[in-house]
């Protein structure tokens, strides 16, 4: 584990969303509630569309383009659609937010 | 003997007292320090004292005698000014103390947020005894006004004991909803409106500026302009590890004093206790925690081994009549859900958060009776797939048969007497009665007995009595509910937001008993318009509940770029205007469009790059085109009296005038004008959701047209002589369906449902009329500005990526 710090909590809106750039591609970080966040690809497996630019909704994501829904924990998509986004370790301490960097290059390798 | 001494007379060094005296009396010479000029005492029960509930006496934990009759010397009321580790002495005012063993356990201090003025006499943070009489005699005095900054735990306790001594108390909390590190918005919107009925006042994302007054406090400004009057201010808005004394002495410090397992600090003969200390990155505010610390503690002196263990914590607020409780982890993690439950009647939300078949928080409100049960799961990580069904009914539900899981059974199980719908006290058997006299549908149902015709909400208990009845006779009624997250209708909802004057979204969340934490991306952009158009001076729109155009005041298109409009009053243009628009469709590498609405369109442009695009078209004096909105789009018109051989009136003068009246204002859906300047039509305003044609006698306004999915052609709703009366007729109309209409509902489907004829009744009542433009006018006092503007100067920054690891190694 390699945790990288991105940023401050608050950056992010409750229900919001805010990218990293990456040697992976682009990451979304969602956060859910005041204190739960997320790391998922930025795009979606049906035609690639900024997830992060999408609502959330519990711990779902639905992408702005053609409304496909991703649980944010599994990656999976939700309901009658097949496909899944890649989802990275992502955690909050000291109200900062801390990305690991091994999974992302990992994934980028 | 060893000796002992304390710096602190605390909840921790009491407890660590308590047992190290009662383990083995003779073990140490003990002398306790505390700055305080008294012994231990029962701080958390300081707010039942400010709230004259309990009095000093009653909390004190060790009295004089107690250390006294256990041989315990006390320094009361003395400050220590360092510590000598070398000779192993505590120096205080005039004096050395000796010690073998050294306990510090100096607690925390109130955060006193830096804002100018906040060391005026009468800013107070709320710790001990001094400031808990400071607020009695503060609240003794006339007409007396307290402001409260920070809506935790200790800011409602103190707020609740200052309105219960009569002062007008304002609660200031920075965040969305109170208590927000232990609840979630709708538990903190249902202690909100409690603490309301009790007359507190309580303001949200409130931000303060400034304490303000002449040698004494008077007043609190926040950052938006308003002014509270005050006479005390209380900055309940976190603390701080009181860890100079370790600082000073040289031990290790970070945020606090770090200790080990067994409270142990850097020197093996110093240890810590308390509020003032670090153990594994963590720093500790409940009592629970310090009460296991001063055990480890007492053991670790006496000898025995001992660690200390961050378990599970709970949190209840100290006020009578609030019943919450809130436990365990609702942080980060994999595979988590929720179970909801809501009882909009009683006032009660339950909500339990499971992982791997176990549950790991909880959140009650309003019944916390089964709180002991839930917080002994959480501890135990009791595996909760067998109750898993019933679990959020508690201990009393489980073990049931599994006909109860079947609604419709449970339903048909109910006794006649069992009531059905809690507003209006009908029971199941009238519904039954209604039923075999001839009512078979939900609407009927309602005549007859007035069941699920208040709040709603046992509208699909209701259903299940008429399909129990019926069996397959019954047809469930045409409208659809909003989404999966409720079984109300978009009517149903619109009708109960204002009726019960709902005003945020955790509101119509609880009062409306949704199925889910909160809503889902079909309800939540509905749902914030409905309370927007609805509350516009009391709501605050929110982002995250809108479709990313809307929140981004861009189109969104396949690739992910965005197009950008900027609005062109009535399709006209400048040279000047064309020229900034070229120069930034250049510098952004734009595809330029032209629209069918008579604007320009900037296709391709990057997100991070929009806030530039804006502000580069902001300084050439133009604004959103809003072309990406369900609100006012384009107002098409033609070239009328000013060009045209034909031309009756100055149609482009008039479209002009609409559009500036009525830019900004979100509606149900996408609203688009048109103004011709006579019966040729050149502007097509004819298929407009409202159209113009100008005549030689004045204005005909039609409405309700289509030329999208449907076409359709407007109907005639009134003619009018003057622009004047146009610009009543169409904002009191464009009004009336911010007001009514349904989420998605383009203007013909909406006149379609509630019929012309109703409309014009309403129009044509004058004073009528009034009030709805008056309406529309109080909305755009607040939401006629540039949305680029605004976010250029305010929201820039979430353009941009949060980081940028491109350049970091890879390893």
């Amino acid at each position: 584990m390699s945790w990288t710090d991105i940023g401050e909590l608050g950056a992010i809106p409750i229900r919001g969303s805010r990218i990293v750039k990456t040697n992976a591609g682009c990451i979304a970080i969602f956060r859910t509630t005041e204190t739960e966040v997320f790391a998922t690809s930025n795009k979606c497996a049906h035609k690639g569309g900024p997830l992060s630019e999408g609502i959330v909704h519990d711990r779902k994501i639905t992408c702005p383009l053609h409304n496909w829904v991703f649980s944010l924990e599994t990656g999976e998509a939700q309901g009658a659609d097949v496909g899944r986004i890649k989802t990275y370790p992502v955690k909050i301490k000291n109200n900062r937010l801390l990305l690991d960097l091994d999974a992302i290059n990992a994934s980028a390798a | 003997m060893q000796k002992l001494v304390i710096i602190g007379a605390g909840m921790a060094s009491g407890r660590t007292l308590e047992h190290i005296v009662e383990a083995s009396p003779d073990a140490f010479d003990i002398t306790i320090i505390n700055a305080e000029p008294r012994g231990n005492y029962n701080r958390i029960m300081l707010s039942p004292v400010l709230a004259g509930e309990r009095s000093y006496e009653e909390i004190i934990t060790h009295d004089d005698d107690w250390y006294a009759s256990h041989n315990i010397a006390t320094r009361f009321g003395k400050t220590v000014t360092s510590v000598d580790r070398d000779r192993k002495v505590v120096i205080i005012a005039n004096e050395e103390v000796s010690y073998d063993k050294l306990i510090i356990a100096t607690g925390s201090t109130p955060f006193i947020i830096p804002v100018p003025g906040h060391d005026l006499p009468g800013v107070i943070g709320y710790r001990d005894l001094e400031d808990t009489n400071a607020m009695i005699d503060a609240a003794a005095k006339a007409e007396a006004c307290a402001v409260v900054i920070g809506g935790g735990l200790l800011g409602l306790e103190a707020a609740a004991g200052l309105r219960m001594r009569g002062m007008e108390v304002t609660v200031l909390h920075n965040d969305g909803h109170l208590m927000n590190r232990q609840l979630d918005e709708a538990a903190g919107y249902l202690l909100q409106t409690d603490l309301e009925k009790r007359g507190i006042t309580v303001m949200t994302n409130a931000n303060t500026q400034q304490i303000a007054g002449d040698g004494k406090v008077e007043k609190v400004v926040l950052e938006d302009g308003t002014e509270i009057p005050a006479n005390i201010v209380l900055m309940t808005a976190g603390i701080r590890p009181a860890a100079s004394i370790g600082q000073a002495t040289g031990i290790k410090v970070g945020r606090a004093i770090e200790v080990d397992h067994q409270m142990r600090t850097s020197d093996p003969d110093i240890f810590a206790v308390g509020e003032c200390v670090e153990f594994e990155s963590n720093i500790f505010g409940l009592v629970a925690p310090l009460y296991d610390q001063a055990k480890v503690l007492a053991n670790t002196l006496l000898g025995i081994e001992d660690s200390f263990k961050i378990r599970e914590l709970s949190t209840k607020l100290k006020v009578t009549g609030c019943d919450l409780f809130s436990a365990g982890d609702f942080a980060e993690g994999d595979a988590r859900e929720d179970i909801v439950f809501r009882d909009p009647k009683r006032r009660v939300y339950k909500r339990l958060v499971i992982e791997n078949d176990r549950l790991i928080g909880a959140v009650m409100y309003g019944d916390t009776a089964d709180s002991n049960w839930f917080f002994g799961m959480i501890k135990d990580g009791t595996n909760i797939e067998s109750m898993r069904e019933t679990l959020i009914f508690g201990p009393a539900f489980q073990g049931g048969s599994a006909s109860q899981m079947d609604p419709l059974a449970a339903v048909a199980a109910l006794p006649l007497e069992a009531e059905i719908c809690g507003c209006n006290g009908v029971c199941k058997g009238d519904i039954t009665q209604a039923i075999e006299a001839g009512a078979h549908t939900l609407d009927d149902v309602r005549a007859k007995t007035k069941a699920s015709a208040s709040c709603g909400t046992c509208t699909g208990l209701v259903e299940q009595v008429l399909a129990v009845s019926l069996g397959d006779r019954f047809e469930v009624s045409a409208e659809k509910p909003v989404c999966k997250c409720t079984d109300l209708t978009h009517e149903d909802v619109r009708r109960l937001i204002k009726a019960q004057k709902l005003k945020s979204q955790p509101a119509v969340w609880q009062e409306l008993a949704w199925k889910t934490p909160n809503g889902c991306p079909s309800c939540r952009p509905a749902i914030n318009y409905y309370l927007l158009a609805d509350w516009p001076l009391e709501y605050q729109d929110d982002l995250q509940s809108r479709f990313v155009n809307e929140r981004n005041h861009a189109n969104i298109q396949k690739d992910g770029t965005y197009s950008v409009v900027p609005r062109m009053w009535g399709g006209i243009t400048t040279a000047d205007e064309l020229i900034a628009i070229a120069t930034a469709a250049k510098r952004f590498d734009a595809t330029v469009k032209v629209t069918g609405g008579q604007r320009i369109d900037l296709l391709g442009i990057k997100k991070e790059d929009l806030p530039l695009i804006w502000s580069d078209l902001n300084n050439a004096g133009m604004v959103s085109g809003h072309a990406y909105t369900k609100g006012l789009r384009t107002v098409k018109t033609c070239v009328g009296t000013d060009w045209c051989r034909f031309g009756t009136q100055d149609s482009t003068g008039l479209g002009i005038k609409l559009e500036k009246k009525l830019w900004g204002s979100w509606t149900p859906h996408k609203l688009k004008l048109a103004v011709s300047g006579c019966p040729r039509n050149c502007s097509e305003a004819t298929c407009k959701d409202i159209g113009i044609i100008c005549v030689d006698s004045g204005y005909q306004i039609s409405v309700g047209g289509a030329a999208g999915m449907d076409l359709k052609k407007t109907e005639a709703l009134v003619d009018v002589a003057t622009e004047a009366e146009v610009d009543e007729w169409v904002t009191a109309f464009v009004q009336l369906y911010r007001e009514n209409g349904k989420y998605l509902d383009r203007i013909y489907k909406w006149v379609s449902k509630v019929g012309l004829d109703w409309i014009k009744e309403e129009l044509s009542d004058p004073q009528r009329r009034m009030e709805l433009f008056d309406n529309f006018a109080i909305s755009q006092s607040v939401y006629q500005k540039d949305p680029w503007a605004d976010h250029v100067s305010n929201r820039a920054n979430q353009y941009e990526p949060l980081a940028d690891l491109t350049m970091e190694a890879v390893t």
